[in-house]
């Protein structure tokens, strides 16, 4: 069976659950993805299925999920996503938005320095990259600023709040990358 | 305006019966409590000083005199928390948020009493 469908995200809003507090909200559009492709362990060595999502008539992504050797696919059927379930879980991956490029403080979650008390034009800055003339270089890998967003992100284990199979619309709670209208994979949840 | 996916995963979460209540009404609003695995209703009355917000995070704002010292609780309006909200008395305001109620204290915060619209006609 295959464990991933692509979805688009709509928007966050909240619902009330059961006992009746709130619980913040991300609304995808999931498929409806048709099967592009089928590969087998001949052919390509891996059993998979290729998917495409549809908006508008148009395809607008596509994607392969791994399938057990002995799944029946055809080519052309319209897939649903088995693995989604009220109450169970979800990963879901997309692209975060690109926030251009973003100073430590954005970036990194530096505090930047204070707003008075003799600091001049550096109240966003880092301060310090480094030591003296030992070893007279920046270490590798230390946090500056630079490109920040349009990542892929993964968020695991969103809890599933709704999920309506034959309009495609869930329900995660929480929140998921990327903008409004963006494209996400949602894949059953690989930690239990 | 709003995306129509949107509006139907919130549909479940409306209150089917919408509260009936304006600005400046006093209310008792009868709020489900969970204490151990019973339930019981609290009453909290007050005055209904602001309500904001749309859709399913829609909410107001009820003033009350708790010993001496304004306490103000904010309702979301469809919670199923809110088991029922009675309207006590009407009140002549002319604005949609009674903020100016906060800086009074005693005969001050009165509201001037209104008949109901019906039993005017």
């Amino acid at each position: 069976m295959h464990n991933t469908i692509l979805a688009t995200k709509i928007g966050m809003t909240q619902v009330y659950v059961e006992d009746g507090s709130i619980s913040p909200v991300t609304v995808l559009e999931v498929g409806p993805c048709t099967v592009d492709l089928i590969r087998t362990i001949e052919t390509d060595k891996y059993d998979a299925v290729k998917m495409s999502l549809t908006r508008g008539g148009k395809v607008v992504a596509s994607r392969e999920s791994r399938i057990e050797p002995n799944d029946s696919y055809e080519s052309g059927q319209t897939l649903d996503a088995p693995f989604i379930e009220i109450g169970g879980k979800v990963d879901v991956i997309g692209t975060s938005k690109g926030r251009g490029f973003a100073g430590v403080m954005k970036r990194h979650n530096f505090h930047g320095q204070r707003a008075s008390h003799g600091v001049k034009k550096t109240h966003r800055q880092a301060g310090s990259t480094g030591m003296s003339a030992d070893p007279g270089r920046v270490i590798k890998g230390t946090r500056m600023s630079g490109r920040y967003g349009n990542s892929q992100v993964t968020v695991r284990n969103l809890k599933v709040i709704q999920f309506d199979a034959d309009s495609g619309v869930l329900a995660v709670r929480g929140a998921v990358p990327g903008p409004n209208g963006g494209l996400v994979v949602v894949r059953s949840a690989v930690e239990p | 305006m709003r995306n129509k996916l949107l509006e139907q995963v919130e549909t479940g979460s409306l209150r089917e019966e919408p509260l009936v209540f304006e600005i400046g009404d006093t209310v008792d609003v009868h709020c489900r409590i969970l204490e151990g695995t019973k339930e019981r209703i609290q009453i909290f009355t007050g005055v209904v000083i602001a309500r904001k917000g749309g859709g399913v995070s829609e909410t107001f704002t009820v003033r009350r005199i708790v010993a001496g010292e304004g306490v103000e609780r904010i309702f979301p309006v469809h919670s199923p928390k809110i088991a029922q909200l009675e309207v006590k008395r009407h009140a002549r305001v002319r604005r949609a948020k009674l903020y100016y109620l906060r800086e009074r204290v005693g005969k001050a915060t009165r509201l001037v009493e209104r008949r109901a619209k019906k039993e005017e006609g």
